[in-house]
Formats: C-alpha cells, structure tokens, sequence
C-alpha cells in the first residue's frame, strides 16, 4: 500500500461514466467515477442491454472507479442475479484494495470472480470455441 | 461540517476525510476505507433517519495515542428518530440474493472497514464515530 499520491486529485462530483464494448458472447464494461444508485443503474443498463442482443458473460472492468457505494453494491447484485438466471457469468477485474475487500465481506465473490487484470477476467468467462 | 441531506452530499464530505488523511500521510487504500465508511454512514442517515433538521452534523478528528500511532477519526450525527442496534438484522448474500431488497450492507461495511466503531442512539437521533489508524 503506498501513501496518498498529493498530486491526485479527490473528485468531489464523481459522475459515473460507463463504456463498453462486445467481444463475441462477452462484453466488457468500464466504469469511470463513484458508483452510487445512478452509476449502478447506468451498469445496469449497459448490461441488460448487451444480455438482451444474446451476450452470455459480462466483465466489469472498475479500474477508474475508487468507491461503490452500498446502494451501487445492491444493484450490481442485481446485474449478477441476471446473469445467473441465464446460465452466464460475471467477472470483475481492476479493484481497488478497498472495494476488493468490501466485496469479499458482503460474500459476492463466491458468486463472482475477481481478477487482477481484465484478461484474466475475460479468459475466465470466455467459453472454448 | 454540516451537509445538508441531499443527493451525493455524501461525497462532498469524504472530500474532508481524505483531506485530513493525506495530512498525516495515510496510505490512499486506508483513505478509501475511510471515504466509503464515511460515506455508507452518510447515506444510512439520508435514508433511514428522517432527520428533523435536514442536516447531517460531521466532525473530523486527528490524534495520535500515547506509543504514536496517529489516526483519523470521524463522526457522523444525525438528529433523526434513531433505530434499535439490537434489531438491526445480521446481512448475508444469501439473504440478499432471496430478498426483493438488496440493501442492509451498511453497518457491516462500516464495522468491517474502520478500526473502531462506537454507535449510540436514541430519540435524540444517532451519532456513528468511526476511528482509523494509520
């Protein structure tokens, strides 16, 4: 753990943005700012609508992204129930130690992987041709 | 600090905490630990207290104990109708995944991530200190 870089800035308005983009039967989405109830619907809805047009697995990529709220927690739960309810799976890839840890204490990672890198994540739920 | 109970007042707020934590030269990990306790405290508050005043009351504090180990302490008041800590249910995935309502993860996270956590409250509302060491 290094100390805090002085340089980098602490946004005070942390608007989600989130990005994505299909990769055969999986889509990786990215997600830059706080995840909070919007930023959650806003996953949400990139990822409904890339389940909706036949992908199978979603990684999310939260590299650009420092906090995720309860709320943003609940409703990537609710992505993950999705997921499920279609056979598919969900990687995430690029946590800060501190979401990593609030992650594995609420037990979502038994349900999810996590993964240092989004290669990792993407090969873990690409299936073989 | 006052903060008005609005949307993403919660985030203004860790703006302070992480302010003071790279004062004393916290690692930026411990920081967000403190930033999101901070701001799961906020949004309890927000959510459950029902606050009289609309506001939420924040103090910020810096110490260091006796063989030298600084931390960062904050507190979270809220002159809202206050809760039972007696009744406030244990949260697990499996009850997330089988409940319509997906929220509860509050407290746990906060206990989880700080130090030390004092929690009171009563008619008068609630107050949560929440102390980390560097």
């Amino acid at each position: 753990m290094g100390n805090a870089d002085p340089n980098e800035e602490i946004q005070v308005s942390e608007t989600c943005k989130v990005s994505s983009e299909r990769r055969g039967d999986v889509a990786i989405l990215w997600t830059d700012g706080y995840i909070n109830n919007q930023g959650g619907e806003e996953i949400a809805r990139e990822a409904y609508a890339h389940l909706d047009r036949g992908v199978r697995a979603l990684v999310l990529n939260l590299e650009k992204t420092r906090i995720v709220n309860s709320i943003g927690i609940s409703i990537l739960i609710e992505v993950l129930e999705k997921v499920m309810d279609k056979k598919g799976a969900l990687a995430f890839c690029g946590l800060t130690p501190t979401i990593d840890k609030t992650f594995r204490i609420m037990g979502l990672a038994q349900y999810a992987e996590i993964y240092p890198t989004q290669e990792d994540a993407v090969r873990s739920v690409s299936q073989p041709a | 600090m006052t903060i008005p109970v609005a949307p993403e007042m919660e985030i203004v707020a860790t703006a302070q905490a992480a302010a003071l934590g790279e004062y004393i030269a916290m690692s930026r990990d411990k920081i967000d630990e403190v930033r999101l306790a901070l701001v799961e405290a906020c949004i309890n508050a927000f959510e459950h207290a029902d606050c009289r005043d609309e506001q939420l009351h924040l103090t910020f504090r810096l110490g260091q104990e006796p063989k030298g180990r600084e931390w960062l302490e904050v507190e979270v008041m809220d002159k809202g109708r206050g809760f039972d800590q007696a009744r406030v249910e244990e949260p697990s995935m499996e009850k997330t995944f089988s409940s319509h309502r997906k929220r509860g993860w509050g407290l746990q996270i906060i206990k989880s991530l700080m130090d030390d956590v004092d929690i009171t409250s009563g008619e008068w509302g609630t107050r949560i200190r929440m102390r980390k060491y560097k």
